[in-house]
């Protein structure tokens, strides 16, 4: 029962084959059972499931007609979205003994669809990492080989569906952090346009790249999950004021006739088996009527350049709220208010985050904001126009999705520019504001591979179709790692 | 104090936060009012909680809008907000959001007359929209210091002038006009006590005819416009004395202390803050269409500086009487209401406005807008004075008397039997007698002691209780007298 998908759930539940209360316990022990040595969650909210799961039986057997769409299905969310109530720490020393007042809007409007949090999970601290290493409360394992990572900063959402802890996640991607873990892990995961998710409730990273977005085993479960967290949100002045369209319409169209670009500069780098894993996933399109095309992302090699002025630099303005004086951590009995600022904040971030409040700090201050902060948002500009000139020939874009499977863990660590890099693949979409997705491409020695698609402005629909398809054509999506059974 | 070293001139500029009336926190629907219990009012917006965001409340554009028309200003009409960063505990989030390089209202002048009479026009630089602080209470905890953070996130205007206030009392002047104005436009509750109407000043001095500024200090921390004029004064001596020690002035910020009447230096450039300014990526930029100013102009009040014209057009005015009316909206419009529930002259109006009521309403501490006196009632009591049933001094004794029991004039006036006597024949036979009972008195007017005149003035007055007209008793007192 639990590698099975979110719609395969959903109508089990509908067909009445299993109740809301069954599916919450049968998870409840998955994670029990296989979190110690995961570390997916950082905090589990069982009681208040099973309660939620009773009153969703009684609610669907009342009134089965307007049972709202997902009602009694098991999710969880990343320790980032804020749970009126329960700890949101952000796996930070920071925010250890944080409880928000609030739901943020993505919590709140998966409760109204009817699902159910089953607990918080692990991530990189305040979503900086690319491997989950960077955690107040330990690293995440890979459930596909307990030595590797799971990729990051959504690593704790991404394992645990993985592992069938749960059958769905949210996650947040400022720079590849729902769809790097998504390929790492083997599962589809989407980061919509830009605006399209609120951010509210949603803890900061960097602003103007934040987005959150589901993580499941299919395109088919992303789509109703999608439908259930898009939408505007008047307490997000960057929400998109436009109408969320269903985004299981279009699923089954046929792909035949679309255009798929292939950048070269993506390409460029790739070979050996990741090259031959990610052809075969092409020639999967193509079979279905997709024309492959090859195009160029001139400014591509900007991008982690870009990103890594821009993300600190809104990083280290919103991580300023955590200086011990009104929430979170606060130091043992402070001389002054330097002291009480210094060993804060020294002592409750980690040193990825400190890294990178540092950097923004820099190239924020006088005399280097012209030549840092300024030029970066020149060559974002660049690198949105190499969409928008794309788009124009082109559907949507396929590219791999990370330059290799999952590393080992510790493998990385002490070297942050070659840490940075597995992102290579997946920041130009968050500088462009657009939508991307990874789904499962194929495996090398037992490690899943992912196949990123992206897509132009409010395009979700379109590469969930492409995903769907290739998923009715595959079964990459359907394959789960047999120590987890 | 400026004047006494006539080679050096002084260069101020201001700005001055303006507390803008809404109901709502600038960017939170948290509640803006004064004066709640401490933290009463602070949101998880206000606070800074993780996760929360910004919503600009809608409300302050119009404001901004209306200021920036009064003032002749380019609107800008893509205006941008920014982050001001730095730690304090006062301020939740760690930066302030504030408008830094695109602000809502641009270039600017503000007409201005100085107290000697000369007209001024102030250049306005800018006007920008930003959020306050919280308020740190340094001393109402041993040891600690309390944060309140109602004020945090309440809407401001600053507002920043050219530096070309070359005095003092023409920064004074400016900002008692600047004060006029956005009581005018009903955007500021004005009140300083309270801290709506706060100005910190630049100012700097260097040889007349030098073409360029020298170097400037900033003084903060001045809540009226006595302590304004004192602390400028007190700063433009202080940078003389010290460039004519041959020294030099720095570049700081500078706390004006109203107890000792000093300038003391707060913090040095060099220990000045890198705020690292940058757009705040929760926020849009601001749009503002040309029909929503458009929409915005066809509310504009009558500004001060018309309504001084208009007095002096229509009344007859003098341009001191129509300034000192103006400077005041409700002070104007209480004018304007007695003016017209009166048969009495403008400036006979104006002058018991600006002398007897102000005097009094100053003497109990109170706004015009809480005169037991209301406007209709001065026009009543003038209308009898007016149409001679009482005499000017009678009239003040009976204005007293309305400002202690909210009585009518009319009322006290019959109740009392203050109407003024102008029976010409009955008040020729009182002089008659009165000249009879004093014969030498007589004698001695007649002899050139002029000033024997009062005298019998006094014992008219003396005999008829106050009432005989007084211009009457001049009058037939010249006549009897000379015989």
């Amino acid at each position: 029962m639990h590698f099975k998908s979110l719609t395969e759930l959903k109508l089990a539940l509908h067909k009445k084959e299993v109740s809301s209360h069954e599916l919450v316990s049968h998870y409840l022990k998955r994670i029990e059972r296989f979190n110690p040595q995961l570390n997916a969650f950082i905090t589990v909210t069982g009681e208040s499931a099973l309660q939620e799961a009773q009153k969703a039986d009684t609610l669907r057997a009342r009134d089965p007609e307007n049972a709202p769409p997902l009602l009694g299905l098991p999710m969880a969310h990343k320790d980032l979205f804020c749970t009126d109530g329960v700890k949101t720490s952000c796996a930070s020393k920071m925010l250890d003994n944080f409880i928000a007042p609030y739901d943020a809007t993505v919590v709140t409007k998966c409760r109204d669809t009817g699902l159910i949090t089953l607990g918080k999970t692990n991530m990189d601290e305040f979503a900086m990492g690319s491997s989950n290493e960077n955690s107040f409360y330990g690293p995440v394992l890979n459930p596909w080989n307990t030595d590797y990572v799971p990729g990051g900063s959504s690593g704790g959402s991404a394992a645990a569906v993985a592992a069938g802890l749960v059958p769905a996640a949210t996650g947040t991607d400022t720079g590849g952090s729902i769809r790097q873990p998504a390929a790492l892990c083997g599962l589809t995961g989407l980061k919509p346009t830009y605006g399209r998710v609120s951010r509210y409730g949603m803890v900061a990273f960097a602003s103007s790249l934040d987005q959150g977005g589901p993580f499941a085993k299919s395109a088919e479960d992303v789509a109703l999950l999608l439908n259930a967290m898009a939408g505007f949100d008047e307490r997000d002045s960057t929400s998109l004021n436009v109408p969320v369209e269903d985004y299981t319409q279009h699923l089954n169209r046929s792909i035949a006739g679309l255009k798929i670009g292939l950048p070269k500069e993506y390409f460029s780098h790739v070979s050996g088996p990741m090259q031959k894993t990610l052809e075969e996933a092409l020639k999967v399109l193509e079979k279905l009527g997709a024309t492959l095309v090859e195009i160029s992302l001139p400014h591509a090699d900007l991008a982690i350049p870009t990103y890594y002025v821009l993300a600190p630099a809104e990083c280290s303005s919103n991580l300023s709220r955590y200086d011990g004086v009104r929430y979170g951590y606060r130091c043992e009995n402070p001389r002054d208010l330097n002291d009480l600022y210094l060993r804060s904040r020294g002592e409750g971030f980690g040193t990825e985050v400190k890294r990178r409040i540092l950097i923004g700090t820099y190239v924020l201050s006088a005399g280097y904001y012209d030549a840092y902060y300024l030029q970066a948002q020149k060559t974002r500009q660049l690198i949105k126009q190499d969409f928008d000139e794309a788009f124009k020939k082109v559907d949507a874009i396929a590219s791999p999705t990370t330059p290799t499977p999952a590393f080992k863990i510790g493998e990385k660590v002490s070297d942050p520019v070659t840490m940075y890099q597995c992102d290579i693949y997946t920041l130009a979409l968050n500088l462009a504001g657009l939508p991307g997705l990874s789904m499962p491409a194929g495996f090398i020695n037992g490690l899943p591979v992912g196949l990123q698609l992206m897509g132009h402005y409010m395009q979700e629909s379109k590469l969930l179709n492409i995903a769907h398809q290739y998923q009715c054509h595959s079964d990459w999506h359907q394959q789960h790692p047999t120590a987890m059974e | 104090m400026t004047t006494t070293k006539s080679e050096w001139e002084s260069v101020i500029g201001l700005e001055v936060h303006v507390q803008l009336a809404t109901k709502a926190k600038l960017f939170s629907g948290a509640s803006a009012h004064y004066g709640a219990k401490p933290n009463s009012q602070a949101c998880a917006v206000d606070l800074a909680f993780p996760g929360v965001l910004p919503v600009l409340n809608r409300e302050v554009l119009t404001m901004a809008v209306r200021f920036g028309l009064s003032v002749n200003a380019d609107i800008g009409k893509r205006s941008i907000f920014a982050r001001k960063n730095y730690f304090y505990p006062d301020l939740p989030k760690g930066y302030q959001i504030t408008q830094f390089e695109h602000p809502i209202v641009g270039r600017g002048t503000l007409p201005v007359i100085t107290e000697d009479g000369r007209n001024l026009s102030i250049g306005i630089t800018r006007a920008h929209l930003e959020e306050d602080a919280g308020k740190s209470l340094h001393d109402a905890f041993n040891s600690m210091t309390g944060v309140d953070l109602n004020r945090a996130g309440v809407p401001l205007l600053e507002i920043v002038s050219e530096p070309e206030l070359r005095s003092a009392a023409e920064a004074v002047a400016y900002l008692k006009t600047l004060h006029a104005l956005v009581g005018y436009l009903q955007i500021c509750d004005g009140n300083l006590q309270e801290g709506s109407f706060r100005c910190d000043a630049n100012v700097s001095v260097r040889k007349k005819g030098a073409p360029e500024f020298g170097t400037r200090a900033e003084i903060k921390n001045v809540n009226s416009f006595r302590f304004v004029e004192k602390a400028i004064e007190y700063e433009i001596a202080r940078q003389i004395q010290v460039l004519e020690q041959g020294g030099t002035i720095v570049q700081e910020t500078r706390l004006y202390d109203s107890a000792k009447n000093e300038t003391r230096s707060m913090r040095s450039k060099e220990n000045a803050n890198d705020y690292r300014y940058f757009p705040d990526p929760d926020l849009l930029p601001v749009e503002v269409s040309q029909a929503f100013i458009d929409e915005v102009a066809t509310t504009m009040p009558e500004l001060p500086w018309q309504k001084r014209l208009r007095l002096q057009q229509e009344y007859a005015l003098s341009e001191y009487d129509a300034n000192v009316l103006t400077s005041n909206k409700a002070l104007c419009d209480f004018f304007e209401e007695a003016l017209a529930h009166t048969k009495a002259s403008a400036k006979i109006t104006a002058n018991w406005v600006m002398g007897e009521l102000s005097a009094l309403l100053n003497k109990n501490n109170l706004d015009i807008e809480q005169s037991p006196i209301s406007a209709r009632a001065l026009g009543g009591l003038l209308s009898h004075l007016a149409d001679n049933i009482i005499s000017g001094k009678i009239a003040k004794t009976v204005f007293e008397k309305m400002w202690s029991s909210g009585e009518e004039a009319s009322v006290i006036i019959e109740r009392e039997g203050l109407v003024q006597e102008n029976d010409s024949a009955a008040l020729e036979k009182v002089i008659d007698e009165l000249m009879l009972a004093n014969p030498s008195q007589l004698a001695e007017y007649r002899s050139g002691k002029d000033r024997l005149f009062g005298y019998f003035v006094g014992l008219v007055m003396k005999q008829t209780a106050g009432k005989a007209n007084p211009a009457q008793v001049n009058e037939l007192l010249k006549q009897k007298l000379a015989g």
